[in-house]
C-alpha cells in the first residue's frame, strides 16, 4: 500500500472518515452558534455562555477539526492541481511549501482559539 | 504500470454538467472558508476579550462593507455545508445515479440561494 507523507492520517480512508466526522462537528457547531446569536445578545450573556465548561470543550473541539478537516480538504486540492507531472519540480516545491504555509495558519487558528477561550 | 496510457483529458474542451459544478464549487467555498474561519476567530476574539471589544465589534458589523463580507462568508458556509451533507448522504449510497446526482445538485444550490437570501435579510 502506498502511503502519503503529506497527508492528514498517511491513509486515504483515514482521512475520508475523518473529513466527514469533523465536518459534522463543524455543522454541528456553527449551528449551535447560530442558535445562540439568534435571539440577540449582549456582551454578559456572550460571556456566561462562553464561561461553561461544556462550551468551551465543544468550542475546542470545533477549532480541532477545522484544523484536521482543512488540512485533508486543502491537501485534496494541492495534490490535484501542482503536481510533478503538471508542473514538474516546480509543482513540488510549490505544494510543499504551500502545504506547510497553510498548516502553520491552521496551528495559529488553534492556539489563538485556545487563548481566547482559556485566557480572558 | 504502461507508461503510454492517456494520462489526462482536456476538461476545458467539455462542457460541465451541473454536478460538475456543485462539486467545483464546494471545492472553492472550502478553500474560501479556510480563510474566513480567520476573520470569523478574530470575531470571537473581539466579542470576548472585554466589553469595550464587544461593543467595538457590533460598531464594525454594523457598516454595510462588513455586512456584506459576513454574508459572503455565510454564503460560502452554507452551500458547503450542505453539499457536504449531500456528500454523507451519497456515502450511504443514497441518491448515486445520474438523476440523483442532478437532483442533489440542484437541491443544493437553490437551497443555498434561499438560506442566504434569508440570511442577508436578517443581518440588514
Ligand atoms: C468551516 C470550515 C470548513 C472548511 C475550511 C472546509 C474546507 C474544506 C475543503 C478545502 C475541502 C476539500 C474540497 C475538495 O477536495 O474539493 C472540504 C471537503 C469537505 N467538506 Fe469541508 N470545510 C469546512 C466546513 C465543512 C462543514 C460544516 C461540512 C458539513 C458537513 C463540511 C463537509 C465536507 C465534506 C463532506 C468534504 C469532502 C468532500 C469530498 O470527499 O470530496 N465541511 N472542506
Amino acid at each position: 500500500m502506498v502511503t502519503s507523507v503529506t497527508s492528514f492520517g498517511r491513509s486515504g480512508l483515514s482521512d475520508w472518515l475523518l473529513q466527514r466526522v469533523s465536518g459534522v462537528i463543524l455543522l454541528a457547531y456553527f449551528l449551535f452558534i447560530l442558535a445562540a446569536v439568534a435571539g440577540g445578545v449582549d456582551y454578559a450573556s456572550w460571556r456566561a455562555l462562553f464561561d461553561q465548561v461544556w462550551v468551551k470543550v465543544f468550542s475546542l473541539m470545533a477549532l480541532l477539526s477545522l484544523a484536521a478537516h482543512a488540512w485533508i480538504g486543502l491537501w485534496s486540492v494541492l495534490t490535484d492541481y501542482l503536481t510533478e507531472r503538471l508542473m514538474g519540480t516546480t509543482g513540488n516545491v510549490l505544494r510543499i511549501s504551500l502545504q506547510l504555509l497553510i498548516s502553520l495558519a491552521l496551528f495559529i487558528y488553534v492556539v489563538w482559539g485556545v487563548q481566547i477561550l482559556w485566557g480572558y | 504500470m504502461k507508461d503510454n496510457r492517456p494520462v489526462n483529458l482536456d476538461i476545458g474542451s467539455m462542457r460541465l454538467p451541473i454536478t460538475a459544478w456543485a462539486s467545483i464549487t464546494h471545492r472553492i467555498t472550502g478553500v474560501i472558508l479556510f480563510v474566513a474561519m480567520g476573520f470569523l476567530i478574530w470575531g470571537l476574539d473581539m466579542s470576548l476579550r472585554s466589553a469595550d471589544s464587544f461593543a467595538f465589534l457590533a460598531e464594525v458589523l454594523t457598516s454595510p462593507l462588513a455586512k456584506l463580507v459576513f454574508l459572503g462568508i455565510a454564503a460560502a458556509l452554507i452551500y458547503h455545508s450542505l453539499a457536504g451533507v449531500k456528500h454523507l448522504v451519497m456515502d450511504f449510497g443514497i441518491g448515486e445515479s445520474m438523476e440523483g446526482g442532478t437532483l442533489a445538485a440542484r437541491l443544493v444550490i437553490v437551497a443555498t440561494i434561499v438560506l442566504t437570501v434569508l440570511m442577508g435579510v436578517w443581518i440588514w
